[in-house]
């Protein structure tokens, strides 16, 4: 059996699929670890509605809590409050620099936006520049958009503040 | 709160507007002008489906009767599907595929706006959940509105078609259907006619920028939100629901 603070120590190792250099704590979708008889019960929360990764997440965490000794683990999807970029943590922000990944630039826009919306100037996360274009509103994945870096001519993605 | 009829039939507008937009957009995976595009256009695609997945299995929920997301999605017959008759047509080209995502995204964000106070919990959840989506969503196709409308006189031209063809569909987004009054009084959701002012103003200034003209208003009519659709959405279906009806229960 764990106890909760050993749930989360177990669960600040288990990498977020897409992005394997952050957890899933660190990305801020584990929202609550409870202790209960023969077992834990964990509830997570999905960054996007259609994001392919929610269910991978969500065995990746029961595999690794059972691994561990946790017993019955019951891992519960909870909408709100909606995942926010705003819960991603310091620390992991930085990691994401390091990997090459724009970390969310500010808090995410609580009101409506202005269409063609100028981004603020990012910093390219290999050289520094912040001398760099937007190639696409979207990237590889649903929570990145795609820049290139005019002074090291690298393209980078960036994780979008939502 | 026991669900009424009228609460369930307006969680499946939802869901099924989310759900055929979305089949509509996965069409152009592998097919859009630029990679980037593409990219774009199959990630507001699974945003979509992901959000009707959420819908259908609370209507399910609602409805009691043991249907899930999949029975719902693939196992119901044209009539019985409530989408808005814009999200079931034909793509045509991407000038007209990104105008649509215009129109439709900017009435999705209206709308997930005010359910976020909707009485029924799961219904807010989701709307809080979507309407981060729909905005990114107007805004990446309210850009490409403008930049193709107001472009090349090959592109402005394509743009003004295209919303020629699409405007008279957006009437139906407002039409007041029967279930209004006890959905609004229940507080389950507003009467999408209530922002139909809020809508236009903020459509038509995008329209205004992208140099395009906004047809008058004629009596055509479209009914997809009552069951009635278009001569499209057979051919829709056949496709979408394939699998289901020749393999039932096939799971990934």
């Amino acid at each position: 059996m764990l106890t909760e603070a050993q749930a989360w120590d177990v669960l600040a190792a288990v990498p977020d699929p897409e992005i394997p250099v952050i957890s899933v704590t660190e990305l801020g979708i584990v929202r609550e670890v409870h202790a209960r008889e023969g077992g834990l019960h964990v509830v997570v929360t999905p960054t996007y509605s259609g994001c392919p990764a929610t269910e991978v997440i969500s065995q990746s965490i029961r595999d690794a809590l059972v691994a561990a000794g946790a017993g019955e683990v019951a891992v519960e999807t909870r909408l709100a409050p909606a995942w926010t970029t705003d819960w991603i943590t310091e620390p992991a922000k930085e990691k994401l620099r390091a990997y090459g990944i724009a970390p969310p630039q500010g808090d995410a826009p609580a009101g409506p936006q202005p269409i063609r919306f100028v981004p603020r100037k990012l910093a390219c996360p290999r050289c520094g520049s912040t001398d760099t274009v937007r190639l696409s509103q979207f990237g590889a994945t649903a929570c990145k958009a795609l820049y290139r870096c005019q002074s090291c001519l690298e393209p980078f993605e960036y994780f979008k503040p939502i | 709160m026991t669900p009424t009829p009228e609460h369930i039939e307006y969680v499946l507008r939802l869901g099924d507007n989310a759900l055929i937009l979305g089949q509509r957009l996965s069409e152009w995976c592998g097919h859009a002008p630029v990679l980037e595009e593409d990219m774009a256009l199959a990630n507001m695609s699974l945003d979509l489906i992901g959000q009707a997945r959420m819908l259908l299995t609370h209507a399910g929920r609602l409805e009691g009767r043991g249907r899930d997301e999949d029975g719902l999605a693939f196992l119901r017959t044209e009539p019985q599907y409530r989408n808005l008759t814009l999200c079931e047509l034909p793509n045509e080209d991407f000038g007209r595929t990104m105008l649509r995502n215009f129109l439709f995204a900017s009435f999705q964000k209206l709308l997930w706006q005010r359910l976020t106070e909707s009485t029924d919990a799961e219904l807010a959840a989701i709307a809080a959940k979507s309407l981060k989506e729909a905005r990114y969503h107007a805004q990446h196709a309210g850009d490409w509105a403008v930049r193709l409308g107001d472009g090349t006189d090959a592109s402005h031209a394509r743009m003004q078609a295209a919303l020629d063809y699409l405007w008279p569909y957006t009437t139906e987004f407002f039409d007041a259907t029967p279930a209004d009054g006890a959905v609004a009084a229940a507080g389950v959701g507003p009467a999408w006619s209530d922002f139909e002012d809020a809508w236009e103003a903020e459509v038509v200034a995008v329209l205004n920028t992208a140099t395009l003209t906004v047809p008058a208003r004629t009596p055509f009519k479209s009914y997809g939100k009552f069951g009635r659709h278009s001569e499209h959405f057979g051919h829709l279906l056949t496709e979408m629901q394939y699998l289901q009806r020749t393999y039932p229960g096939a799971q990934w």
